[in-house]
């Protein structure tokens, strides 16, 4: 709760703070004097810094969030329409990065050794360090442009959610499976992993059964941490493939100048990243009885 | 060779090839030239040229500079501050900590090119938007390790042999924490470069970064992508470049690693 103060007025005051005014931007180059001054009194710009904060905050928690400068609409309506498809995008990149990775650290742990593992291991060095939005400009160019059956862009379809969420899952995948590796190789390393074997089950029910069970979550712990980042590349894969999302929306507010609309976007981000990491920790809770909450 | 080798020499590369750019470059990076416009790798142009004719290769030799410099100066700046807060925090205890670290939370859960794109609406886009939102973004991450780094070391006994000599807690800080946290920090720095990297990259490519007329690989694929059907290999060449020096650095903080603890065995 403390946090979600200590962002609204972080977000609050960096645009207040920071050199610039906003009535000044909100004109540009044409303006009188005049009509600046009264831009500023209807701003509350003339009010103090306090006052200002706490009747922003207290509006945005209200869902009064302004209105957008530039669209002349209500920001929460333009909020709204973007959001479901940047969180669908966001879910189904984890998704499939799992799918990818869960297999792949677990052939890794498997067999550390074969030509292969070494192989994957590689792979998915180098993928941890590709720029997503290259990866997406890649994609487009052979899946949309070269063979032409995936369409490059827009929302029109399912279809079209096909290689932005590929983009957002491949680099998210190789560090998923590099942590499912060396969760899975802890896992076997443990006790009750040798007990089991000598009490003469079978290897593959020990890894599937035993190890898998440990393994898999120090995977979901990464995967919980990377709220943020996912998020945060979110806004750039809505770029590369001109998608409608909270990420064009943002960036359309920041071009423009569009400072209601900037600020309200930013603090639903940074809200639902907090909302996302609380909502997990509880899940992770549940889900290993061991860790435990004071 | 070891694969712990392909860092050193992956980001020597990068940065040699980053020198040779001062030093000699095919063609003039910005040089506009109309009938050579769109024209594939080959003969002439190594990696071919862009749509206003600019010769691809010398400006990926121009364009990391800037990258690396930013980068370089964020991150220093960045893991400045946040060790600086990360010892007040291990060492003083308390509310102080309590504070920082609450801080440090928050900060957290504004990612860099969130941090970026905040700025950007305030300042004109441009390089200074890039470094303040690497530099305060990679502050949770130090200040946190740090904090860690110093708790561990405050229980060893020859911190308090030393305190029980009657040594103050700066001496102790300058004399016996920070060379411990040397190695710690200078993996977490690495890593933390390569992130930079690809922040600034992303950044230049939403158009908030580094702005024309100096190149950036981030910048050029921005550029690229408006007519990637005509000259796709003008999507590849910037590309790799990120790419490689991201994967460099990494290694590199991999090596660190390893070093680390291959000491920490021998001990």
């Amino acid at each position: 709760m403390i946090t979600l103060l200590l962002v609204s007025v972080l977000t609050f005051f960096v645009i207040q703070i920071l050199p610039g005014d906003p009535a000044l931007l909100m004109l540009g180059t044409e303006g009188t004097p005049e009509v600046y001054a009264r831009l500023r009194s209807e701003m509350n710009l003339d009010r103090p810094l306090l006052e200002r904060y706490v009747r922003w905050f207290m509006d945005f928690l209200q869902g009064q969030w302004g209105n957008s400068w530039r669209y002349s609409m209500p920001v929460r309506e333009l909020v709204a329409r973007a959001f479901p498809l940047s969180l669908s995008l966001a879910f189904l990149a984890v998704g499939v990065a799992l799918l990818f990775a869960v297999p792949t650290g677990m052939f890794m742990a498997a067999k550390p050794r074969s030509v292969s593992a070494r192989f994957l291991s590689v792979i998915t060095q180098v993928g941890l360090g590709l720029p997503q939005f290259w990866v997406g400009l890649l994609l487009i160019q052979t899946f949309a442009v070269s063979l032409g059956f995936l369409p490059a862009g827009g929302s029109s379809s399912p279809l079209s959610l096909v290689l932005p969420t590929l983009t957002l899952a491949l680099p998210r995948a190789a560090i998923l499976s590099r942590f499912m590796r060396v969760g899975m190789a802890d896992a076997l390393k443990q006790d009750y992993i040798r007990t089991a074997r000598a009490k003469g089950l079978a290897r593959n029910v020990v890894f599937f059964k035993h190890a898998l069970r440990n393994g898999a979550l120090a995977v979901l712990t990464v995967a919980g941490l990377q709220f943020a980042e996912l998020l945060a590349g979110t806004i750039v894969v809505e770029q590369v493939f001109g998608l409608p999302g909270v990420g064009q929306l943002l960036l359309a507010g920041v071009f423009q100048r569009d400072l209601p609309l900037v600020q309200a976007v930013v603090m639903v981000i940074v809200f639902l990243i907090l909302l996302l990491d609380l909502a997990f920790d509880l899940g992770l809770g549940l889900l290993d009885p061991r860790i435990r909450y004071e | 060779m070891n694969t712990s080798k392909w860092g050193i020499v992956l980001v020597g590369i990068i940065i040699a090839f980053t020198i040779f750019g001062y030093i000699y470059t095919p063609y003039d990076p910005s040089e506009v030239r109309v009938t050579e416009r769109l024209q594939s790798p080959g003969q002439g142009h190594l990696l071919g040229t862009d749509h206003f004719g600019r010769d691809v290769l010398s400006r990926i030799l121009v364009g990391g500079r800037v990258s690396l410099l930013v980068g370089i100066i964020a991150v220093t700046l960045g893991s400045a501050l946040g060790t600086l807060l990360g010892l007040l925090a291990g060492f003083r205890g308390g509310v102080c900590e309590e504070l920082l670290m609450r801080f440090s939370t928050t900060l957290q859960a504004f990612p860099s090119i969130l941090l970026a794109l905040l700025f950007a609406s305030i300042w004109e886009p441009g390089v200074q938007v890039v470094l303040w939102s690497i530099a305060i973004g990679n502050i949770p991450s130090f200040l946190r390790l740090t904090r860690s780094q110093v708790l561990s070391i405050k229980k060893h006994p020859y911190v308090e042999a030393a305190r029980a000599i009657g040594a103050k807690d700066l001496a102790i800080m300058l004399r016996h924490v920070i060379p411990n946290l040397q190695d710690a920090l200078l993996v977490q720095f690495t890593v933390s470069l390569a992130g930079a990297i690809l922040v600034e990259a992303s950044l230049s490519y939403l158009g908030v970064g580094i702005q024309p007329p100096s190149p950036s690989w981030g910048r050029m694929l921005r550029e690229a992508q408006g007519y990637a059907s005509l000259a796709p290999w003008a999507l590849l060449a910037p590309g790799v470049f990120i790419a490689l020096t991201v994967l460099g650095f990494n290694l590199l903080g991999d090596t660190w690693i390893f070093r680390r603890e291959d000491v920490l065995k021998r001990e």
